[in-house]
């Protein structure tokens, strides 16, 4: 197959776009690496998050909220392509909050980014703890619960399956899909690229690095600076439970299969995916202060995944200037933004150019001129 | 079911399977006793339901899970008996109490 596009990457990011792309009946060569590398997306919480997200940055709050409302119509055509459940659901979510600074500041924080959005309905409020008693009958809250913050648009996913059914539907949209390999190099030529993948060379007249933390490194290659650092995240997992938190939390989700988990750690440690004891007993204190019959649950698993960090954790998607056809995307919220990447930004890659909507994203935002 | 080689004559105890007074030997196991049972399995699977037995008894495989003196998920194999203790099947998914 001689390829339109190649995509470097088949994690929650690079998965979705190519996933985009075939749909829209581009050939699709998505390069995936190996079990060795830092794969985000198979250490994700599965959350599809809009509450509290783009604070300094509305621009990706109205990316989030319209990716968020995309979902529902990207998850039933995804399911239905592949007959995978992603276990979606979209009911709403929560914030918890402990202590009433953290109550106000979290009102406060909401009422901020509602100001920002500028007039729509607010499709968030505050629960104080006998509304929240009131909503979950089956949990008894911990005495420093003093509510929550209610996101009508929260939802979550089964991030695992949502992977397996992009990957399955890239190759059912007959894109080709290559695991197990790494890329050496991107040479830009007259007309395209071409790509040193593990032994063999593969071309393409355009190009998507969504390589996560390896954007970096291919990036430079085509004269675009990444400024990335990986950020650790630790996830707890319980045995499986009878159903008793109907809706996702920010930090604490049911499973559908019945297992409680708990995240996540925000540790600045470099390229480190070991777990940590220290961050098992944060995670369960805090846990139990939320739920204390949660003491009784048993661990089974306990894991760490590196986020994708950009300076202002917001994402970062740019077409090159030099290599006019290579693009660039990133993000640490692969799976709120998978319907985005598989619809419009997909779109906006096959048609060749970013819209100006994304023109906030493109990292030379972290350009600073060199002499003060 | 399995069979002791020997009775339990000295430091026998008393344990209560789903109420039912069982002979017991000091030292051994619970999922030891749960094996004796004529009613071999001792859970049910969270998600199929299908029913389990005690099998690794050094406390990798987590099939001897039961309730023990009102505590869920315990397991059986590493869970030495004592007099008066209480044990029930685990019936699927653990509920979170209190």
């Amino acid at each position: 197959m001689h390829p339109d596009i190649i995509v470097i990457g088949a994690g929650a990011v690079g998965a979705a776009i190519a996933y985009g792309l075939a749909r829209k009946r581009l050939r699709v060569l998505v390069l995936d690496g190996d079990d060795g590398d830092y794969r985000a997306a198979r250490a994700n919480f599965g959350l599809v998050w809009l509450q509290g997200k783009g604070l300094n940055m509305p621009v990706y709050q109205e990316l989030t909220r319209r990716s968020v409302d995309l979902w529902p119509d990207f998850a039933a055509e995804l399911a239905s392509l592949t007959a995978t459940d992603l276990q979606y659901e979209h009911n709403g979510g929560l914030v918890f909050c402990l202590g009433e600074d953290a109550f106000e500041k979290r009102r406060l924080d909401l009422q901020r980014l509602h100001n920002e959005l500028g007039g729509a309905e607010a499709d968030w409020q505050m629960l104080d703890r006998v509304e929240l008693a009131k909503l979950f009958p089956k949990i008894r809250f911990g005495a420093d619960v003093t509510g929550a913050s209610f996101g009508r648009r929260d939802g979550h996913a089964n991030p695992l399956r949502l992977l397996a059914a992009l990957h399955a539907g890239i190759v059912r949209l007959g894109g080709d899909l290559r695991r197990n390999g790494a890329v050496r190099q991107i040479v830009p030529g007259d007309e395209g690229f071409t790509i040193v993948f593990g032994e063999e060379n593969v071309s393409a007249p355009r190009l998507v690095i969504a390589a996560g933390l390896g954007c970096q490194v291919l990036a430079r290659q085509l004269d675009l600076d990444i400024p990335l650092r990986p950020q650790r995240g630790q996830v707890l997992v319980t045995e499986r439970l009878a159903p008793f938190l109907p809706l996702p939390a920010s930090g604490l989700r049911q499973t559908r299969e019945g297992t409680v988990m708990i995240g996540a750690t925000h540790e600045e440690t470099g390229f480190d995916i070991s777990t940590t004891a220290v961050a098992a007993a944060d995670l369960s204190r805090r846990t139990v202060r939320l739920v204390p019959a949660l003491a009784d649950a048993t661990l089974v698993r306990q894991w760490a995944g590196l986020r994708i960090m950009t300076p202002d954790s917001c994402p970062i998607y740019a077409l090159s200037r030099t290599y006019p056809g290579a693009f660039v995307a990133l993000c640490h919220s692969g799976v709120t933004l998978a319907a985005l990447h598989a619809v419009v930004l997909a779109e906006a890659i096959a048609s060749g150019e970013l819209p100006t909507s994304f023109d906030a994203f493109h990292q030379r935002r972290f350009d600073v001129p060199k002499a003060a | 079911m399995f069979r002791k080689l020997h009775e339990p004559v000295a430091e026998a105890v008393t344990i209560h399977i789903e109420g039912v007074p069982v002979a017991a030997e000091t030292g051994e196991s619970v999922a030891a006793v749960l094996l004796r049972e004529p009613v071999l399995w001792s859970r049910t699977t969270p998600v199929t339901r299908s029913k389990r037995a005690p099998y690794c008894m050094i406390g990798v495989c987590f099939d001897c899970l039961a309730r023990v003196d009102g505590v869920a998920s315990v397991q059986t194999c590493l869970t030495p008996v004592r007099d008066g203790m209480r044990v029930e099947r685990q019936q699927g998914r653990r509920c979170l109490t209190a």
